[in-house]
């Protein structure tokens, strides 16, 4: 096999995976005690438009059409890019508010996500060669206690210490009030400042897991024949260490990559939250506080969406990195 | 690795565990995880007896630690102390009780995969790789709220997005057993599925199911907290998930009141070190190349040799 006809095959999985999340997002509502859709109009009534009440009883089930209709229905809407009405953000499209907190995410897990896996994979490198010095010793197991605590609890300590305690740092929120959104020095600053803090936290706390990966499968690496080989045609330092074992390591590595997106977001989720970034968790914790079940559906919809479209890229580079077929590997 | 076993009787099945643990208790980081563990639960399972009922308001709110509570009070002016008590109670429940249904779960839906192949394999794979890529919380979130909200949504929840990951390597692990002589044997002896699966594969498995509880707890907790203090569990149910949820509902970090969520993070955090190292003891049993070079150099400057150990590997060629 290919490995277009791999990547061909995962485009086709991932496919399947988001017709899954759209299954659930229609049965989910069907399902559940209680028919939170006659309960969703009942509390609304009054305050909105007929016509949103009667599209919301389509989208949560209390319509009489049979259930193929309904679904078919739902389906055209997602499909051309309509996820309903926000409860809490009425009248505004839930794409809409979807789409002005998204740039904030993608933002603060890509920036920390790229960060940690650069430097624990780094790191894992450096302690894996030098087995036994300093790094290998000490970081491990300092980096291990710290990934116990729960993301979000390091993002309160740090935001209590260094925020609030110390002043060093704004106490939450992507940009300062009053700073227009504008390609200057000034504005970048202030996303740099307010960002500081979320991205250390998700950093500091995944770094561990990163490093001790890479160590791990390079520590295999390095005692394999071809290392020796190697050596034994005084290749330089560099060059054993960068392009043949860690090359080689990296394949797992980034695998795992793949694998971790869907913590890191769940991480990242949680972290906004303490920081009040406007993000997607942030926006998750206001859907479950409000109730707002269209909004709610669409930011999961639109996560998974970001996570099946990240891990296809990690495997298009899993191939690029490794040309063997998935079998040999 | 024993071959099969022909008694299946509970003991027999637990022997390999038995053995492991033996094993496991001779890694300082194991023990050291194991004792820490050891003692959250007693502190779980008796700490509460000393102490008076968590909810009761007991004094003004947001009172630093004093001789009367030792961890000041909460926003609510709830004893903070009785609180993270009661909460490692419940947290721990919690954890331990998904901990073990997802190895369960993941064990069985692995296990059915990779004996009974065929469209059943293909669906129950292709089911779990999907699982596995969804991303977790944001998905518990969304059936949670649908839910009525409580410690047993929060269990079922947690189950069932959390279970991929094992099934998966299950399924792989049975697979290479399959293929073992002793398993062909069984299946030319005439032994019924179920039997083969119970005798033959699922002794094999324990040390690895042993290994996944341990990774399971630790999601667990880690996914309780998480759920518990986006105000998803009920919130008026003491664990640390909540304790955390009020801590910041009532402005514990604008008001400076470090008191009301430094000593549950605290404990979720030794809970969860003591988790890992459990479990990095239990690799390093299983895969000698892992250790670090100064333990093997200890090992022969000692002259020791413990009886049993796996061979230490020696790091080639220097640096």
């Amino acid at each position: 096999m290919s490995g277009l006809r791999f990547l061909a095959r995962r485009l086709a999985f991932y496919g399947a995976t988001a017709a899954v999340a759209i299954v659930i997002n229609f049965v989910l509502p069907r399902l559940m005690p209680g028919d939170p859709a006659t309960a969703l109009v009942a509390r609304f009534r009054g305050r909105l438009a007929p016509e949103t009440l009667a599209s919301l009883r389509a989208a949560f089930g209390a319509s009489d059409a049979p259930l193929a209709e309904q679904f078919l229905r739902w389906l055209g809407d997602i499909l051309r890019g309509d996820l309903g009405v926000s409860l809490s953000a009425y009248p505004l499209p839930v794409v809409d508010v979807i789409a002005g907190a998204l740039p904030w995410t993608i933002f603060l897990a890509g920036t920390s996500l790229v960060t940690s896996f650069v430097c624990g994979t780094l790191l894992g490198i450096h302690a894996a060669w030098f087995r036994g010095g300093v790094v290998d010793r000490l970081l491990p197991g300092v980096l291990t206690l710290w990934g116990s605590f729960p993301y979000f609890w390091v993002a309160m300590l740090l935001l209590y210490v260094l925020g609030f305690q110390w002043g060093l740092f704004p106490l939450g929120y992507a940009t300062s009030e009053g700073q227009p959104v504008e390609f200057s020095f000034a504005f970048a600053v202030d996303v740099i400042r307010h960002a500081a803090l979320p991205i250390a936290t998700i950093v500091l706390a995944s770094l561990g897991g990163w490093m001790i990966a890479m160590r791990n499968v390079m520590v295999t690496v390095l005692g394999t024949e071809m290392v020796t080989l190697a050596r034994a045609k005084g290749l330089s330092t560099r060059r054993i260490m960068f392009a043949y074992a860690a090359r080689n390591a990296l394949v797992p590595q980034v695998t795992g990559f793949g694998m971790a997106l869907g913590f890191v977001v769940g991480g990242s989720l949680l972290t906004e939250v303490v920081f009040a970034y406007p993000g997607q968790g942030y926006l998750l914790v206001q859907a479950v506080r409000a109730q707002d079940y269209p909004l709610l559906q669409g930011i999961f919809l639109v996560l998974t969406l970001a996570v099946l479209t990240a891990n296809f890229f990690v495997d298009v580079l899993v191939v690029w990195l490794d040309p063997r077929t998935p079998e040999a590997r | 690795m024993s071959g099969a076993v022909d008694d299946t009787s509970f003991f027999t099945l637990l022997a390999p565990l038995r053995a492991s643990l033996a094993l496991v208790w001779r890694v300082p980081r194991a023990r050291m995880g194991l004792l820490l563990l050891g003692a959250f639960t007693l502190l779980a399972l008796i700490g509460p007896l000393f102490l008076g009922d968590p909810d009761a308001l007991v004094a003004r709110p947001l009172q630093p630690p004093s001789w009367a509570h030792w961890l000041g009070t909460s926003g609510q002016g709830q004893d903070v102390l009785a609180q993270t008590i009661m909460g490692t109670r419940r947290s721990l429940a919690i954890g331990f009780g998904v901990g073990v249904a997802v190895v369960v779960l993941g064990a069985l839906i692995g296990i059915v995969a990779a004996t009974v192949s065929g469209v059943v394999d293909t669906a129950l794979s292709s089911l779990t790789q999907i699982v596995l890529v969804l991303p977790g919380l944001p998905l518990a979130i969304v059936i949670a709220a649908y839910l009525p909200s409580g410690p047993l949504t929060v269990v079922l929840v947690l189950v069932l997005t959390g279970w991929a990951w094992n099934a998966r390597v299950v399924r792989s692990q049975a697979l290479t057993l399959r293929s073992r002589d002793f398993v062909a044997a069984a299946r030319v002896a005439g032994d019924s599925p179920w039997a083969i699966m119970t005798t033959a594969i699922l002794p094999n498995l324990s040390s690895l199911l042993f290994s996944q509880l341990v990774g399971s707890v630790t999601y667990a907790i880690g996914a309780e907290v998480g759920l518990g203090f986006l105000g998803l569990g009920d919130v008026s149910v003491v664990t640390w998930g909540t304790n955390l949820y009020w801590a910041t509902n009532d402005g514990a970090l604008l008001t400076g009141a470090w008191w009301t969520f430094v000593p549950s993070g605290l404990c979720i955090a030794l809970v969860g070190y003591a988790l890992v190292l459990l479990s990095s003891g239990l690799d390093e049993v299983s895969n000698p190349r892992l250790r670090s070079h100064a333990p093997f150099v200890r090992f022969v400057t000692a002259g020791g040799g413990v009886v049993g150990q796996a061979t230490p590997v020696v790091r080639r060629g220097g640096r």
